[in-house]
């Protein structure tokens, strides 16, 4: 490549460089101005109200800055069970859909492409349906009369109908089920991605099918699953639907909190400080995975 | 060799000693789909407790859902909202994701990540800060603030879809196109549009979902005459089982079934020429 | 052979009229970064004629070429089509036809409507355009091909659907960028000559580029080579390669031994003593001296260097058999070795024979090559 000068061109003569730099400065604002409706959407809806809660939750009650809001947390005891329960719904789902996704996500990706395409459906139908008809179903499945009792019964499992719902329990089943899919898809992308011939090199070089997996699949596929347990992790943290329902007011995460505070006491300050820290949280998770996982933005999907 | 012993992968392995990832497989299918599925013979039951299967099958619950004046409205409403939303998200996000897709600036890379934050940023957050600035401007309740709001969801999505889809797509054309004497305005509608077509129909089914099935903005900004079908739902579903919900829950698992039967099936026709 | 003599041929077998245009190239930069992709390029294709641009990879051809198309913007410099400045004018504007490597054809469209398009955008409408679009299938030999789709081609239909599209609203000029890449060698070959046709046919000036050194030499009227973003060497095929420009371009080109020389003070160039050349008023004080290996001859084992032969001396390494030709290596010192390439047809087996044997190869005075400067690195 020939290399700049110190004078810059060779010739030097510079023909049109001047109308040249404004056409091209021209045409380079006229294509981005394109992203400006859509930029602004999101400066209204979330840009503008963020900076407004975040600017409450530094309010305190004589209207000056204070971070009293922020000293609350410290003290309850309340709020470290929200945050206890938080971190913790939010693994166990993730464990829960790592245990069942994995195994299906291997399956599909060993399918042919046509197949794979039929039993994806089975992930991308609850993916698709409103997660609030899921949270109903369980919640109908999981009653004290409902089918998983009386089925368990029927068979012997158990004697007496037992408390499957409005608890711990039932919010994990609801909560793995809806956030099984946004495991599953990048996993099985990654999957796919991972050489046949990769796997036959092994084979050849006496690897049994155990070792071979172990060694080789199992670290090829962890990118995919690392992104999906992101994903869901991160989208765990700030659930609201599912514990609210399935919970029946036992399991209390924190945007259930942020909610009740609203309700009840109508304190903007609390609640802004308390989402400011769910947001930190978020934001935080994401950004030492990408630095740890270089991830790319597999961010796919809807709460 | 039977099919047992055939070997199912590079590995050598055999589909036999493979049985018990085919069992777990399917079971876990099973956990995913049936759940689903299970409410829509629950709600043809005649019984005030849901029960399945149903002891005498009877249309009672679709009757209560048609017949009630609140249903009907929020029904309308997350449609007329669902519909807007996919209106106002798709261009916007055609627009967007062309822009960030051709631009070589220094500040696509930032743009981008302001534009997918809404995927980022935990729901309830969007909703009390909605909640709050609407507050203050007087756009609680109304059509438009949860148009907007829904917007700021779909958009993100709308982007990487519609994103992908160029990424499949040879821009070259675009340029002979422009060489043959073509606008760059023109080359996009006549040669990329129709390219990136099934990108764009997807963005905007799933632009009119993600609206339809929102749930904690709905609770927040939207209320009175203008409450959606999300929001009642939910307070339904908090009090009592009320087995109406599962005859609106059967309309809307057949209504996402056939939007994303569609996109599949567009898809695939996609990927055939 | 003269070119402006081909040219004026060209030109009067043009069928329509189409006015072809010569295009003036002046100071043209593009730099990406601290990288000049073009650096200060002056470049004149005549009106009418077929020029090349041949280089190696990431030499600045496609960046050179986009920028008459109008799709890359230089930095600075002046592109004119005839009498008009074109650098500010927008691609749609610029009446250039194109051809791209991947042929980026419309899929939603057939052919007829992909070769009907640009006709549609200038408003040619109804009978008039299935007219042209009918000619134009005739011309690239697809006639009732129209209504086929783009997936119902072969590679090649496909080249063609792509030039006819190209070609079919008269353009000024036309630019093609490696259009023959993605075909097999057999088709390939056939393309070219088929291409060439159709230029004279046409008469545009056309703007080609390849990496491919045997397809510039085949097919162009001349040859821009270009290197590092630089014009090294404009010139037609025979010059190009019986008068390289520099140690670059005579490696580029076809296949060549370099052999270093050595300059007195009189200005005269040896090789191992035996005079070869003159600097004449050149004062650079490296030369090298280019042998092609089908120019070098065995001669006799008595043969010595005299004015109208130079011989040298050495031993015969190694003959490879390589179809219609064979070629031989000869060491002249332990580390130099020489190509020589003869015919396989009885007449011309090599004096020499076998390995180890001592042999005397020959090079006519008129077919010496000499450029100043170093080996090429
Ligand atoms: N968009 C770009 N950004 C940065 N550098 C670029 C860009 N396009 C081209 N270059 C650089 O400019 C130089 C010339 O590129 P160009 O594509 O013109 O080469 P080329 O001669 O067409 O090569 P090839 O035979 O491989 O197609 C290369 O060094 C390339 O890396
Ligand atoms: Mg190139």
């Amino acid at each position: 490549m020939a290399r700049a000068d110190a004078d810059g061109s060779r010739s030097g003569r510079h023909l049109h460089e001047a109308a040249l730099k404004r056409q091209h400065a021209r045409e380079q604002w006229s294509i981005l101005s394109l992203v400006v409706p859509a930029t602004i959407v999101i400066v209204l809806i979330i840009l503008i109200p963020l900076s407004w809660l975040f600017y409450l939750s530094f309010l305190g009650d004589n209207g000056g800055f204070s971070l009293e809001n922020y000293h609350k947390m410290t003290q309850y005891k309340s709020y470290y069970r929200i945050f206890v329960t938080t971190f913790q719904v939010s693994i166990l789902t993730t464990l829960a859909c790592i245990a069942l996704g994995y195994p299906l996500a291997f399956f599909l990706a060993q399918l042919p492409p046509r197949w794979a395409g039929v039993f994806m459906l089975a992930v991308l139908l609850p993916f698709w349906t409103s997660l609030l008809v899921r949270t109903y179903a369980w919640l109908v499945l999981l009653q004290k009369r409902g089918i998983l009792n009386e089925f368990a019964m029927q068979v012997g499992l158990w004697e007496t109908p037992i408390k499957l719902v409005h608890n711990m329990t039932g919010t994990l089943i609801g909560m793995a089920h809806i956030m099984l899919p946004f495991l599953i898809l990048p996993l099985y992308n990654a999957m796919r991605k991972i050489d046949k011939d990769m796997m036959h090199a092994a084979a050849n070089l006496g690897a049994n099918p155990i070792n071979a997996f172990w060694r080789v699949y199992f670290p090829l596929s962890l990118p995919g699953m690392v992104a999906g347990s992101l994903i869901v992790f991160v989208l765990c943290l700030g659930f609201y639907v599912t514990p609210a329902v399935l919970g029946g007011g036992r399991v209390i995460m924190v945007s259930n909190q942020i909610t009740a505070i609203l309700e009840n006491q109508f304190d903007w300050g609390a609640a802004s400080a308390l989402g400011v820290v769910l947001l930190v949280a978020t934001t935080f998770t994401l950004y030492v995975a990408a630095r740890l996982f270089r991830f790319d933005a597999a961010l796919f999907g809807r709460d | 060799m039977t099919w047992w012993s055939r070997p199912a992968a590079d590995t050598q392995i055999t589909h036999g000693s493979r049985l018990w990832l085919y069992v777990l497989s399917a079971i876990i299918m099973l956990l995913l789909v049936a759940p689903t599925l299970i409410v829509v013979p629950m709600s043809f039951s005649d019984s005030q407790y849901l029960e399945f299967p149903p002891s005498i099958w009877s249309l009672r619950w679709y009757e209560e859902y048609l017949g009630s004046a609140k249903w009907m409205r929020a029904t309308a409403t997350s449609f007329q909202v669902g519909f807007l939303t996919m209106l106002v998200a798709t261009p916007l996000g055609i627009m967007a994701a062309y822009a960030l897709f051709v631009s070589r600036h220094r500040a696509t890379r930032a743009i981008f990540l302001l534009l997918i934050t809404p995927m980022i940023v935990p729901v309830i957050l969007i909703a009390i800060g909605t909640f709050y600035a609407y507050g203050r401007v007087g756009m609680n309740n109304t059509i438009a603030g949860l148009v907007l709001a829904h917007s700021a969801l779909a958009l993100p999505i709308a982007i990487i879809v519609i994103t992908a889809g160029l990424r499949s797509y040879d821009l070259s054309q675009e340029q002979v196109a422009r060489s043959l004497g073509a606008t760059r305005t023109k080359a996009f509608f006549l040669i990329t549009l129709p390219q990136i077509r099934f990108s764009v129909i997807t963005a905007a089914l799933l632009s009119f979902l993600t609206s339809f099935d929102e749930v904690i903005i709905a609770i927040f900004v939207s209320g009175g005459a203008n409450a959606t079908l999300t929001k009642h739902m939910f307070a339904a579903l908090r009090d009592y089982i009320d087995p109406t919900i599962a005859a609106i829950s059967t309309i809307m698992v057949i209504l996402s079934s056939a939007l994303l039967l569609l996109t599949q099936f567009l898809g695939s026709k996609g990927r055939g020429n | 052979m003269d070119s402006r003599l081909k040219l004026s041929f060209a030109v009067t077998d043009a069928p329509q009229g189409t006015t072809a245009l010569p295009i003036e190239i002046r100071d043209l930069t593009k730099r990406y970064g601290s990288v000049y992709a073009l650096n200060s390029v002056d470049l004149d294709v005549h009106s009418g004629e077929f020029l090349t641009l041949l280089g190696p990879s990431g030499s600045g051809k496609t960046t050179l070429l986009m920028a008459i198309a109008g799709f890359n913007r230089p930095d600075s410099g002046s592109i004119r089509f005839g009498e008009d400045e074109v650098i500010l004018t927008p691609p749609h504007k610029r009446e250039v036809g194109m051809v791209f490597q991947s042929y980026a054809l419309f899929p939603h469209m057939n052919v007829a409507e992909n070769i009907g398009f640009p006709l549609k955008l200038r408003g040619i409408s109804g009978a008039e355009r299935a007219t042209r679009v009918e000619e134009a299938l005739e011309t690239i030999q697809l006639s009732g091909f129209g209504a086929r789709n783009i997936d119902q081609l072969s590679g090649g239909q496909r080249q063609r659907v792509a030039l006819a599209r190209a070609f079919v609203f008269g353009p000024r000029i036309l630019l093609m960028d490696e259009p023959l890449s993605a075909l097999d060698k057999k088709l390939r070959e056939r393309m070219q000559i088929e291409l060439k046709h159709l230029h004279r046919k046409l008469g545009v000036t056309t703007v080609y580029v390849t990496h491919d050194q045997r397809e510039a030499l085949t097919m162009s009227d001349r040859i821009a080579v270009i290197n590092d973003g630089e014009l090294v060497q404009l010139d037609t095929p025979e010059v190009i390669y019986n008068s390289p420009a520099n140690a670059f371009v005579a490696d580029f080109i076809g296949e060549s031994t370099m052999l270093p020389l050595t300059r007195d003070d009189a200005g005269a160039l040896s090789f191992r003593g035996q005079k070869v050349g003159d600097a004449g008023t050149d004062q650079s004080k490296d030369w090298t001296l280019v042998v092609r290996p089908e120019r070098l001859f065995f001669a006799g084992a008595g043969a010595e260097t005299d004015d109208q032969t130079i011989v040298l001396k050495g031993v015969m390494r190694e003959a490879v058999f390589q179809g219609e030709s064979e070629m031989a290596l000869v060491a002249i010192d332990d580390d130099t070795e020489v190509a020589v390439r003869f015919g396989t047809g009885g007449r011309a087996s090599p004096a020499g024979g076998n390995t180890g044997d001592q042999v005397s190869i020959g090079l006519d005075r008129t077919d010496v090559i000499i450029i100043p400067g170093g080996q090429a690195a």
